[in-house]
């Protein structure tokens, strides 16, 4: 302690300029240095009291207006409030920003900003050595250090030597900067957050108007709140440009991203936006029934605001209600949904299969979480597909599709309303609680460009009966498709009944003929299997390498990174990833036979291997990890190295593909940067142990700075 | 869609007939197949008869089911029609009444479907009073699946899961429904088709969620049943009458009254023993504000045994309809903040271009 704070560690610098600020207290000169990074992953963590969520929000918003390309990890606990400042009472939430295009939240943050001794204690195995440690040191008194286990002071007894630590009063410092205002000091620290936003914000120069507009907005109400929270907020600003402790800031440059319009968007808003725009391309309303559940609440939440455009929303008694509500919904002609997470869908699953049998558009949306059971609510997890796949009687297939990232959750949502509407049948679209609370730069989608939806609509009869005369035949099929026809109440001629017995085909009449029910249960199939899904794109940079690395969901960011990991230390990988799961593409079975190994790595125990090695019967290499976090893109890297290795054959003692693609500084940079010349002595740690993905080390292959 | 009023709360929305209806009109091509001498066949009838006087478009009618035998209900009546799965009818008929105000919703379920295992949706669907009609065919045993006993199976019943005897104590439908704040509570007997036909009748009217419970006679499994309430040896003394403005008088030569007894009950009693006569019994007010008063009522049911009970519409007052209260926020909100613009939905208000 007591060295310059906040040395090279960060990511990489290229540059550095200076300009002189005058430190008033102190009355002397202080050169304040500015570092060019090309990205950063910081986290912020505290009690769950503590805002670490709205603060990592804010901080995401000025980094979105700023143009850097990001990528966020919120992580909290179930519990509303666990008991303030113990471990499981830890919130935290981690953001990656860069000036290059990135996938993932980063394995690992540069800067921690701990609120509380047990943010520091919850968080630090995950913070490589060298890293910056801004920790609020009011709340580390014995008592409270004891009660986590600490039987000193970490700050005092030398253990975070590795760490570039700056301890600063926040609380002391919120407390008095906001003493005009007459709060209690309990209500007066409680704008803490808003001091370490500020100080963080002027650290890494992020634009601050949004936040104290937003603060404006937030705390309109409450006057004394509002000027709390601005004035720490900005209290914080000017302590990071004042301070002595400060000498450097840091720029993040704007990411070079493709021309267009963009915001940032999290997985549930995207979702929520998605389901609204693929319903008006329908022309149809749109009908939500949903209990509350975590991860899959904010869908409901946000159609709940959205009822100027013919958005329903309908919170139900349970589960069940609320995909009956949205069925009925649509037997009444508007789009059903209902959103859930996996204990829900459970408790739907009756009622899904009743749509495959009615034939009915029905949008299911299941925001996956880790389970069996209750599980861990507000972890993420991706083993719901057998799930969804199979998980209801007798033969009832459907389409599922499945988002990759975040703003991905809009496409795939306005994807599953044309397959429902198109092929009348429940479509299941899974995400997952990384991409619902996640959130990245979205380039905003022109209306106009997204598919038209034809609901066709039966309004007249459609066939003749043996009289001769005009009759509808409610399971009559469009041949192509093998869409039934569908009429809805209130269509004068058309009256008809269905239901959850068998149909006779065409007349959906009760049957229980043999060759009937087997020429049913074969056509079903036959509608989901033929469902028009796009061909599966493989990138495989000079179509040379023998490895294929398969995934779906949420693991798309961390594959990618893993990837071009893997590539920068020579690594030949070719990278495919499904957003269609049922049907799977027409082409996938060629492209897996095609390499010489498939890797799939999962968030579950292999349940996308289980069918790909049943539908094309071959091998793949699976690696499942089901820790309730996203894969690590390092830890990924090094497993995809190896399997290159050993599948390439290559038998050098000097080449280490899967150690090297873990340990490659800018793991997510398709090019790197300009310059590359930021490993400071700082930047390593103490017992010369490499950190990943954050200090080069000595065995990294040059070809990595191509 | 075009939509007139008929003066009818309940189908406020629904579009009239262009010309008068008969009942042939509602009687759809499928063959009934519920056993000979079913009560269900008496109920289909009543309401196949009944339909038409509503004078609404026939393809506005939607009747949805659960499972059971009650619930092949809608096979039979050329209207629209969903027999759904075990219990959801109410869950399913409360999105297409939010959907589509211009529809009459039916329900149509049975003692299992509605109070075993769908009894959470029958519940919230009162509670909310979504602007459906529900009929529980009460026959007090599962007759699809062939002879169990029912949540309104008396104590002691032997079927074949019981056969030392069901120690289940059972629910009085009218009272589950009155406890579940349910704004129109009825009770009629299969067999009395002109008061089948009335209640039916009041049912439709109500704006808001009105469920009529039907008792109805399972020839097969739970043959005689409610005989108290149609031999004509019995029935007088076991049928109370419930006619809003009316003392309730009932029995043999009207020898039977309902008085007030103690508090918030009511009791059955001899006429010719009141001090009063028969200005001492209660006047029948089926719009009473406190539930309280349905409540009594609904206790004179024993509903173990089922000698006596009450019969007509316990209650009918007026409270918003959930579907309705759905779609007014889905018009203010377009009133006071102007129809959904997607694209300035999507693109929100903090934006950055990248040129």
């Amino acid at each position: 302690m007591g060295v310059s704070p906040l040395p090279g560690g960060i990511g990489c610098l290229h540059e550095s300029s200076g300009r002189p600020k005058l430190d008033l207290e102190m009355n002397r000169t202080v050169t304040i240095e500015v570092r060019q990074l090309d990205r950063v992953v910081i986290r912020f963590a505290g009690d769950s009291g503590d805002g670490m969520q709205l603060t990592g929000d804010r901080f995401t918003a000025e980094t979105a207006s700023f143009g850097n390309d990001l990528s966020t990890l919120p992580n909290f606990p179930a519990e509303i409030r666990a008991p303030a400042g113990t471990l499981p009472g830890v919130s935290s939430f981690q953001l990656h920003f860069a000036d290059h295009d990135i996938l993932t939240p980063g394995d690992a943050p540069d800067v921690l900003i701990a609120m509380n001794p047990a943010a520091l204690k919850a968080n630090l195995r995950d913070v490589p050595r060298g890293s910056t440690l801004i920790i609020d040191t009011a709340d580390f008194t014995a008592r409270n250090l004891k009660r986590i286990g600490y039987d000193e002071n970490p700050l005092e007894t030398g253990e975070l030597d590795a760490y570039h630590v700056v301890p600063l009063n926040l609380t002391g410092m919120t407390v008095e900067s906001v003493k005009e205002f007459g709060l209690t000091r309990k209500d007066a620290s409680r704008a803490k957050n808003m001091y370490a936003l500020g100080l963080v914000s002027w650290l890494f120069q992020r634009p601050v108007e949004s936040t104290i507009s937003f603060l404006e907005t937030k705390f309109a109400g409450k006057p004394d709140i509002r000027d709390a929270n601005i004035a720490a907020f900005r209290a914080g600003y000017n302590f990071g440009e004042t301070a002595e402790e400060f000498s450097v800031r840091y720029e993040v440059k704007p990411a070079r991203m493709a021309t267009g319009q963009y915001r940032n968007i999290s997985g549930n808003l995207a979702l929520a936006y998605g389901l609204v725009a693929g319903a008006q391309r329908a022309g149809m309303p749109l009908v939500l029934g949903a209990y509350p559940i975590t991860p899959a609440s904010d869908v409901l939440h946000e159609l709940s605001k959205l009822k100027r455009f013919d958005v329903t929303t309908i919170q139900a008694e349970d589960e069940i209600a609320g995909v009956g509500a949205a069925l009925g919904a649509s037997f009444g002609g508007a789009l059903g949904v209902t959103t859930s997470s996996g204990p829900g869908i459970s408790l739907k699953s009756e009622t899904i299969g009743l749509g495959v049998m009615l034939e009915l558009p029905l949008v299911v949306c299941d925001i996956q979480r880790a389970g069996p059971s209750t599980g861990m609510p507000t972890k993420t997890e991706q083993a719901d597909l057998l799930q969804v796949m199979f998980g209801r009687n007798g033969e009832a297939p459907l389409p599922v599709v499945a988002a990759q990232s975040p703003a991905d959750c809009f496409a795939i949502a306005v994807e599953a309303t044309r397959i429902a509407v198109t092929y009348r049948t429940p479509v299941i679209v899974l995400s997952d609680g990384y991409l619902a609370n996640g959130s990245e730069p979205w380039q905003i989608p022109v209306i106009e460009d997204l598919p038209t939806i034809d609901p066709n609509f039966t309004t007249a009869p459609n066939a003749t009966n043996d009289k001769g005369e005009p009759v509808y035949l409610p399971y009559l099929r469009d041949p192509e498709t093998l869409a039934r026809a569908w009429a809805v109440p209130g269509t004068a001629g058309l009256d008809h009944r269905i239901g959850g017995l068998e149909k006779e085909d065409k007349t959906g009449n009760i049957s229980y003929d043999p060759a009937n029910h087997d020429l049913m249960v074969r056509t079903r199939q036959a509608k989901v299997d033929g469902i028009t899904v796009p061909p599966l794109e493989v990138d495989d940079p000079d179509g040379t390498a023998k490895v294929l690395v398969l995934g779906w969901g949420s693991t798309y960011g961390p594959i990618g990174a893993a990837c071009r990991r893997v590539r920068k230390v020579g690594g030949k990988i070719a990278q495919a990833h499904l957003r269609h799961l049922n049907p799977f593409p027409p082409n996938l079975g060629d492209i897996l036979r095609s390499y010489d190994k498939v890797l799939v790595p999962e968030m579950n125990l292999g349940q996308l291997a289980m069918l790909l090695r049943a539908k094309y019967l071959v091998d793949v290499v699976s690696y499942a990890q089901v820790r309730g976090m996203p894969l690590g893109a390092a830890e990924l890297a090094e497993v995809i190295g190896n399997l290159v290795e050993e599948t390439e054959g290559i038998d050098d003692d000097a080449r280490h593909l899967g150690a090297d693609a873990a340990a490659v500084t800018h793991g997510e940079a398709l090019h790197d940067p300009i310059a590359h010349n930021g490993h400071t002595s700082n930047g390593q740690s103490s017992n010369g142990q490499s950190s990943n993905g954050h200090t080069s080390t000595g065995h990294l292959n040059p070809e990595g700075a191509r | 869609m075009t939509s007139i009023d008929l003066g009818l709360p309940g189908l406020r929305g629904v579009p009239t007939a262009d010309e008068p209806q008969n009942r042939k009109e509602y009687v759809s091509d499928q063959e009934v197949r519920w056993c000979p001498g079913c009560g269900d066949y008496a109920v289909l009838a009543a309401f196949q008869g009944f339909l038409p006087e509503l004078g609404i478009k026939r393809e506005n009618v939607a009747m949805v089911s659960g499972i059971g035998c009650s619930s092949r209900f809608p096979y039979y009546l050329s209207t629209y029609g969903m027999h759904s799965i075990h219990g959801r009818a109410p869950a399913i008929a409360t999105g297409l009444a939010v959907a589509r105000p211009d529809l009459s919703v039916w329900v149509v379920t049975g003692d299992g479907d509605a109070l075993s295992i769908g009894g959470n949706h029958l519940i919230h669907t009162l509670r909310r009073n979504v602007n459906l009609k529900i009929l529980l065919f009460n026959n007090r045993i599962y007759g699809l699946t062939k002879g169990q006993y029912s949540p309104t199976s008396e104590p002691g019943k032997v079927t074949k899961s019981t056969p030392m005897g069901s120690v289940d104590n059972p629910f009085n439908p009218v009272s589950l429904a009155l406890g579940a704040e349910a704004t129109f509570v009825a009770r009629t007997i299969d067999s009395d088709r002109k008061h089948l036909t009335d209640v039916l009748r009041q049912a439709a009217a109500h704006r808001g969620t009105a469920i009529v419970e039907i008792y109805q006679n399972c020839p097969i499994f739970n043959d005689n049943a409610f005989d108290a309430f149609k031999n004509p040896e019995t029935r007088d003394d076991a049928i109370i009458p419930l006619v809003h403005g009316e003392p309730i008088r009932f029995g043999t030569d009207g020898r039977l009254g309902v008085v007030r007894d103690g508090f918030a009950s009511l009791a059955v009693r001899e006429v010719a023993s009141l001090p009063g006569g028969e200005a001492d019994l209660v006047i029948h007010d089926a719009h009473a504000d406190d539930p309280a008063y349905a409540f009594a009522l609904s206790r004179l049911t024993d509903a173990g045994v089922l000698h006596q009970a009450p019969i007509g519409v316990f209650r009918s007052v007026d409270r918003p309809a959930y579907d309705d209260l759905v779609r007014q926020q889905v018009t203010t909100s377009k009133e006071t903040q102007g129809p959904g613009d997607l694209q300035s939905l999507l693109t929100g208000t903090d934006t950055w271009t990248v040129n």
